[in-house]
């Protein structure tokens, strides 16, 4: 009886913590500007999906609670969904009784009349409360089905609305074969999915997942990237097949995915880089972008043909100048390394902050104006060209840019495991005790510096090539901070962690275009999310997931 | 023959005056104690002996050798292994490869009669190779720094308060190893604040007190002494 009190206290709670996020979203506009925007043809808009979804997610997670009480938890799911419909609808009769657009300029009548199921608002109310009521229970009802059918309910779900999501983007790559692009479109209606569009998507996943739970199951079967998947005669196999989707991704996807990915694989670039500062060396680098800028600047003045002339009475190829931009990158690396290598943690970031505002701001300034172009930046950078071909657009880039990654990959991967990888670590978790180790701490961390900078002008001296011209105002703080923020998100150390970090970060954002004005808040919120939940990163290194989760198998005793 | 010479050393925080003309001496093969109450500077004159702080005047010889001119990383090389107060332990390598740290300073690559010595001195060690070593216990995370420290063949070993924070079972293990480190031919200066174990491993001691040393005498000597007795073992 006890227990039941205070598991109905806490779906109580939970309702109200649901009904404030949705409050909250529909506070911000958000549902208002997606009504339109639908996932499932006329039966589903976006906006009813941020409540519906927000609603699902949160009494789903109070049925979780229940343990094996099957009543208890359809109960409180219901309570949670019931709560949550009930907060909305005091939104909904504060609407009535204040105006309250002065201050939340987005509650329109219009928002009202979306909550209240474009009924009156008193009809509205009640529906509100009966239909949270009605979510709730049934997420609290899948939660007491058999994990097999409740797994694929729920994949069900989440595919069909991640589908509809992602529909237009889908549309635009089928798009780029016309037969193909006509035949398909009767899966599509408006911005999202045709009914019979979710109907066939939601069949699929269904004989998916029925096919799996009849399919023979291989006991030694590994995940698909464990190490072993990936060596002997199979594993070369795999290799190839997988080099040769890398090789032709750009073709298929067209030339607006290939834009995401050239971005993405910047990012990957810089992260390599800042990773080994960071996450090997453990030294905190917020003005990262500078070298990033260096790299750019050089191959733009070196290959413009505004104003190399001037200065080396030629212009140079991108090829030629790529190398020097990486090697000036790397010196700025050492002569921003020599001043703060006494600088530990929060001071360190403090000064390489400034460092990365200070390369941004002499690029603006007009004593450098004749070199480097002042605000009106430099144009006419070179793309680079092998033989007669030129790299000229997003989709032949992308292999400039993969050849950068894997060149990157290489190096970051075979300097972890060196001598040098070595004491970057031992520096990291103590500076004192590695120095009386041997290491000698002012070669490691410039090295460190030089290594994390030769990286990130490389990906600049593309960014150049790609965009062609460069401005200052590319090379602000935002990105800094973006590229700690994916390796932090990837997981701090791991090389497959700044990939998917850089996916997760760059890529997807890029693909959610529709949701511009909502980005950052996504994005913060995905922080704090990730931060919260997952301290350890996406795919995280090694070393620090277990430092995380000790292995059960070997507790480490507390006697002393 | 004198193994190890401080030479009347002032060492400055800042202003602050830690080490007032500290003198003494390790032969080879002697177990040397250096005790002393909180702040006295014991910590403080390992590191200026091992670089890691610098003395303002005076000198450290090693085998007759100044070390002034050498950074603390370089100092390793010559024979000088230091295991830090709160051990120090590289926390998220596992066990060997903080011993393959200990190692960083050697030329040749021969390790595996090392590994085969620690882990005869440290058994525990051993079976805990591949744990994360921030999860090890207290007494094995000391044993591991010491360890470690032996990876690098000192000729003289440093050891700073090996007994802290442990339970008295491991403290008397912690000293057994020390002297059998000792009979293996490793010359050690040990910093307590157990002075009663200290003298009691030692061969000579010396007492510190706010920067200067006060009393040095063999460890018999000093255990009887009436004012260490008072004022370090709590004997009236």
């Amino acid at each position: 009886m006890q227990q039941e009190k205070s598991y109905l206290r806490q779906a109580l709670e939970q309702g109200l913590v649901g009904g404030a996020i949705i409050v909250l979203i529909a506070l911000l506009g958000i549902v208002e500007a997606f009504k339109e925007r639908s996932i499932v043809g006329t039966v589903l808009s976006m906006g009813q999906t941020f409540i519906i979804g927000t609603q699902f997610l949160i009494s789903y997670r109070t049925a979780r609670k229940a343990g094996s009480d099957q009543k208890m938890a359809i109960t409180g799911g219901a309570v949670t969904g019931a709560v949550s419909g009930l907060v909305l609808a005091f939104l909904v009769l504060l609407s009535m009784l204040f105006d309250l657009r002065p201050v939340f300029l987005n509650a329109s009548p219009a928002l009202f009349s979306i909550l209240a199921f474009g009924q009156s608002q008193i009809v509205g109310m009640v529906l509100l409360v009966v239909f949270g009521a009605g979510i709730g229970a049934l997420a609290g009802v899948i939660d007491t089905l058999a994990v097999r059918i409740r797994s694929t309910i729920l994949q069900i779900v989440a595919i069909v609305v991640l589908t509809g999501l992602l529909a237009e983007l889908i549309k635009l790559v089928l798009g780029q074969w016309p037969s193909i692009g006509r035949a398909m479109n009767w899966m599509f209606a408006g911005k999202g999915l045709s009914i019979i569009g979710a109907v066939v998507v939601a069949l699929v996943v269904l004989v998916y997942n029925v096919y799996q739970a009849y399919a023979p199951v291989d006991p030694k079967k590994k995940p698909f990237f464990d190490a072993e998947n990936w060596r002997g005669s199979k594993g070369y196999v795999r290799i190839a097949i997988s080099v040769a989707v890398l090789l032709i991704l750009p073709q298929i996807l067209g030339v607006y995915m290939s834009e995401v990915l050239d971005q993405v694989g910047l990012y990957i670039l810089m992260g390599l880089g800042l990773n080994i500062v960071v996450g090997y060396a453990g030294l905190l680098d917020l003005g990262y972008v500078a070298f990033f800028a260096i790299g750019a600047y050089v191959v733009g003045v070196m290959t413009s043909p505004e104003i190399a002339p001037k200065f080396f009475g030629m212009t140079f190829t991108w090829w030629e100048a790529v190398i020097p931009a990486v090697l000036v990158a790397t010196s700025f690396g050492v002569i921003l390394g020599i001043p703060v290598l006494r600088m530990r943690g929060d001071y360190l970031a403090i000064v390489t902050l400034g460092f990365g505002e200070i390369i941004r701001i002499v690029a603006l300034s007009d004593l450098l104006k004749p070199v480097i172009g002042g605000s009106q930046g430099i144009q006419g950078i070179a793309k680079p060209a092998i033989g007669g071909f030129v790299f000229q657009d997003q989709q032949s880039l992308y292999y400039i840019i993969l050849a950068g990654v894997f060149l990157a990959a290489f190096v970051a991967i075979r300097l972890r495991d060196s001598r040098l990888g070595r004491s970057w670590m031992a520096m990291r978790e103590d500076e004192d005790v590695a120095e009386a180790m041997g290491i000698h701490l002012v070669t490691t961390k410039l090295l460190a510096f030089a290594t994390g900078a030769a990286f990130s002008g490389l990906s600049g001296a593309i960014f150049a090539a790609k965009i062609g011209s460069i401005y200052p105002h590319s090379f602000n703080l935002m990105v800094s901070i973006n590229v700690l923020a994916l390796i932090i998100v990837g997981g701090l150390g791991s090389i497959p962690g700044v990939v998917v970090g850089s996916f997760a970060l760059v890529g997807l954002p890029e693909l959610l275009r529709e949701f511009a004005d909502y980005r950052l808040l996504v994005y913060g919120a995905l922080l704090v999310w990730m931060m919260l939940n997952r301290r350890e990163g996406l795919w995280p290194e090694e070393a620090h997931q277990r430092e995380l989760y000790i292995d059960k198998d070997t507790p480490a005793d507390a006697e002393a | 023959m004198t193994l190890l010479e401080v030479n009347n050393i002032h060492t400055y925080y800042g202003n602050i005056h830690a080490l007032k003309g500290v003198s003494l001496t390790v032969e080879k093969g002697e177990i040397v104690t250096l005790i002393g109450a909180n702040g006295a500077g014991k910590t403080t004159t390992l590191r200026t002996i091992c670089g890691l702080t610098k003395p303002r005047s005076g000198y450290v010889k090693l085998k007759g050798e100044d070390l002034a001119e050498y950074p603390a990383h370089s100092i390793v090389y010559k024979g000088i292994s230091m295991v830090p107060e709160g051990r120090g332990v590289f926390a998220r390598l596992t066990v060997m490869e903080n011993l393959d740290m200990g190692a960083y300073s050697r030329k040749d690559n021969k390790f595996d009669a090392d590994f085969e010595r620690v882990f005869t001195l440290f058994p525990r060690l051993k079976e805990r190779r591949n744990q994360v070593s921030g999860t090890l216990s207290g007494g094995e995370q000391q044993m591991l720094a010491m360890a470690r420290a032996l990876m690098a063949h000192p000729s003289i070993l440093l050891l700073d308060e090996p007994s802290m924070g442990l339970a008295p079972v491991l403290v008397d293990l912690i000293f057994d190893t020390i002297t059998a480190i000792n009979k293996e031919g490793t010359t050690i200066l040990l910093v307590e604040q157990n002075a009663l174990m200290a003298l009691s491993v030692a061969n000579r001691g010396y007492v510190l007190q706010t920067g200067q040393i006060v009393l040095s005498d063999d460890a018999k000597s000093l255990k009887s002494n009436e004012m260490v007795q008072k004022a370090y073992l709590g004997m009236e």
